[in-house]
């Protein structure tokens, strides 16, 4: 695991490569939740001062898309797929099931900091609604009586 | 060029990856060079086929034998029999659902899914190795653009255009020539080009598709707008969700300009053109075009009103002309071809093919592309092979969150833009999901205009406040606390939100609500008035209710969470609705069938 300050130099690094291309603030914000995890506040400064623009233009961006997150995420993504097709073929009941297994809203991340639960929409991959991912692990045609196996599996891997 | 005597071809799409495609490839790769065959034996990798639900799907040719949910373990089975003696595995070959025939001469365009289909934007889709772009070249790759920049002016490649009736694939319908006219008459030092991979509609997998299995059309086709309407930049905009998609894009952009089919001086004619990526970070709205502007500048993807409209004044305030994916895909085609091919096919004013991401309480899940004009039964029953499970047919829903759910009564309507609208729903971008009798219609709104809130960006207050106050409304209805007025209530929000939001998405937020109040008013009323829902799904409205098919095992009680069920051994339990949490584990349990929801 690089330390804080390597991960600054990197920062620091793709702000000098994209800051002048047309547009640089996404691609720049994207890069730096690559490198961090996540974009805490003074991630968010050193862009700003990076790119020259306001912190809140950068945090405006932050807050506006899906895709970014101000806090760190678990260690295992659990992404639900709520597309339509998933959908009416029962998603939500698995999405249900998984919030109560892992005793968390939709959204947030375990206290232990294992799982952050989290719906999301289309992942494409309709022929196997419903579909959930957890980090690249895809688990498709799932009913709720098969989220108690799979968390388990992944709490078990933990322990070892 | 090598020759081999025999191609197998995985698919690579995302449906198939994420079942374990890549595993089966490798694990062939393995197999292939262990019997001694790498010589005569090619792996491809391609994009969709289209048909997900058999995936993983592996196709080898010569014979075109068509093999479905591969596991790696079947691997060694097909290289040791098929691909050394010659001899088909018959229990591995794809199985109608329809008909339950299974036969391994059967070519892909035998098939039921296939038969009915024309297959024009998703041509090489399934066809080439799209990471390379000499496969492209060898089915007529870039041969379109060799013809508009060689052999026509820019006016001509726009009268093609115009003349083809395309229209825009992304939802609008606009026709696409028109577009290209407009960004050419306006004068600016610097145009630009961008495509809309930002494919939002929950369900809908086309483009993806396109982009994962033929990119190079996309390029090409970027490149002959660049030339008709003077641009010499492209930027192509894609959802961030789609890894495989965005990567092998960047590999075919790279290997264009290693061609000299992308850069500078095209050809010998003095046109230059390059492209660039740039990943959304999922937002719904970014899908409408002056939102989508707004991100590739690296800003909130927050709509701006038209006029002025991109011809005019679009990315980094240059004229812009945006095309969706499926639409570019046309292009190179019809270039080729002829306007007047292209106009052959379809209807009146829907000219070509459409694809379709065929979805929800279908038995062939996969991505489908038919001539305009096919009727949504056709669609649904001879490519789609109906309903599973013998269940009825509820509805259909197209459009996604834009659109609308057509019920049994128009399933003969041939699908086109014009006709779509009419009878109550859209095109959109070609998300088509279908609903059999257990899909509660009040829920399925719901569940559309949750997303539509989820996804407002907040500009406008129509679309903000309105759209929230009708997801309230519903999620009473839904919960059994509707009241008379609501119906009402829904109906003047929905025209209000219409007629005044700012962008696409609001003004066609309120279409879910529409069109199942227009086709299943019955079941919002008996939601509201009788507390029931006809389709026995939302939970609060269901009663749990034990039949004299009981023989009092006792194993609903034992397993019940909340102590609801009593009765004596032998005898016929009883549930209390009062303690019931309605979780259903009873129903489960229950080897009788004597427990039933009301």
């Amino acid at each position: 695991m690089p330390d804080m300050k390597e991960k600054f130099d990197q920062l620091q690094q793709v702000i000098a490569e994209l800051k002048d291309q047309p547009g640089a603030l996404m691609p720049v914000m994207q890069k730096a939740q690559g490198i961090f995890g996540c974009l805490p506040m003074d991630v968010q400064k050193v862009i700003a001062e990076g790119l020259g623009v306001t912190l809140s233009e950068v945090y405006g961006v932050a807050t506006f898309y899906a895709q970014f997150t101000l806090e760190p995420s678990g260690k295992y993504i659990i992404s639900v797929c709520l597309g339509t097709a998933c959908y009416v073929k029962g998603a939500q009941k698995v999405l249900d099931k998984l919030s109560e297994v892992l005793e968390v809203p939709f959204g947030k991340t375990t206290a232990d900091g294992l799982f952050t639960l989290n719906p999301t929409r289309c992942l494409g991959a309709c022929g196997l609604a419903p579909v959930m991912t957890i980090n690249d692990d895809v688990y498709g045609r799932l009913t709720p009586d098969d989220i108690p196996g799979i968390i388990a599996k992944y709490r078990e891997k933990e322990q070892a | 060029m090598d020759i081999y005597r025999a191609h197998v071809l995985c698919c690579g799409g995302t449906g198939c990856t994420s079942s374990g495609s890549s595993q089966i490839i490798e694990r062939f790769e393995e197999k292939i060079k262990e019997a001694g065959l790498e010589k005569e034996v090619k792996v491809i990798r391609t994009g969709c086929f289209g048909l997900c639900e058999a995936g993983p799907v592996v196709i080898v040719y010569p014979e075109g034998t068509f093999y479905s949910r591969i596991k790696v373990e079947d691997v060694d089975e097909i290289v040791t029999e098929h691909l050394l003696k010659g001899r088909k595995v018959q229990h591995l070959v794809y199985s109608d659902h329809a008909t339950h025939e299974q036969n391994a001469n059967k070519g892909l365009a035998d098939i039921n899914f296939y038969k009915h289909q024309h297959r024009l934007a998703l041509r090489n889709c399934g066809v080439i190795d799209p990471e390379n772009i000499d496969e492209y070249l060898a089915f007529d790759g870039y041969k379109a653009l060799e013809k508009a920049l060689t052999t026509m002016t820019r006016e001509e490649v726009i009268d093609e255009i115009l003349k083809s009736g395309l229209r825009g694939r992304g939802g609008g319908g606009f026709p696409t020539g028109l577009k290209w006219k407009f960004t050419y008459n306006s004068q600016a030092d610097q145009k630009y080009v961008a495509c809309n991979a930002d494919e939002g509609d929950p369900g809908a997998f086309m483009d993806r598709s396109i982009l994962e299995g033929d990119p190079h059309a996309v390029i090409e086709a970027m490149a002959i707008a660049g030339y008709a309407i003077g641009a010499s930049e492209g930027y192509v905009y894609v959802r961030a969700e789609y890894p495989i998609a965005v990567k092998r894009l960047q590999i075919a952009i790279d290997q264009a300009k290693e061609y000299g089919l992308l850069g500078e001086n095209i050809f010998g004619t003095g046109f230059n053109f390059n492209m660039f990526i740039r990943l959304g970070a999922g937002a719904f709205v970014c899908g409408e075009e002056t939102a989508l502007m707004r991100s590739i500048e690296g800003k909130r993807g927050e709509p701006t009103p038209r006029p002025p409209f991109p011809a005019v004044k679009g990315l980094f305030a240059k004229p812009t002309m945006l095309n969706n994916v499926e639409t570019y895909a046309n292009v190179p085609q019809i270039i080729l071809n002829g306007a007047d091919w292209f106009a052959s096919m379809g209807t009146e004013k829907s000219k070509g093919t459409k694809v379709f991401a065929l979805g929800g309480k279908i038995n062939n899940t996969g991505l489908v592309e038919v001539e305009m004009g096919t009727p949504l039964r056709s669609i649904i029953y001879d490519i789609g092979g109906g309903i599973p499970n013998g269940k009825k047919f509820k509805a259909v829903q197209t459009g996604g969150p834009s659109g609308g759910c057509l019920p049994v009564e128009l399933l003969d309507t041939p699908v086109d833009y014009d006709n779509l609208i009419a009878a109550g729903s859209m095109m959109g971008s070609g998300g088509m999901i279908v609903m059999d009798e257990d899909n509660c219609m009040v829920d399925i709104a719901r569940f559309f205009l949750d997303f539509t809130v989820d996804e407002s960006c907040g500009k406008c207050a129509p679309c903000r406040i309105g759209t929230r106050r009708m997801l309230e409304i519903l999620e009473r209805i839904v919960e059994g606390k509707g009241e008379e007025g609501d119906i009402e209530k829904l109906e003047n929000l929905a025209n209000t939100i219409k007629a005044t939001a700012l962008c696409g998405l609001g003004q066609t937020a309120p279409n879910p609500v529409l069109s199942t109040l227009k086709f299943f008013r019955h079941e919002y009323e008996a939601h509201i008035r009788d507390k029931k829902c006809p389709a026995h799904h939302c939970q609060k409205l269901l009663q749990y209710v034990i039949t004299d098919k009981c023989r009092g095992c006792t194993a609903c009680a034992r397993i019940c969470p909340a102590g609801a069920i009593s009765g004596n051994v032998k005898e016929m339990h009883h549930i209390d609705t009062a303690k019931c949490l309605k979780c259903g584990a009873c129903i489960e349990k229950c080897r009788f069938g004597a427990i039933i929801k009301v």
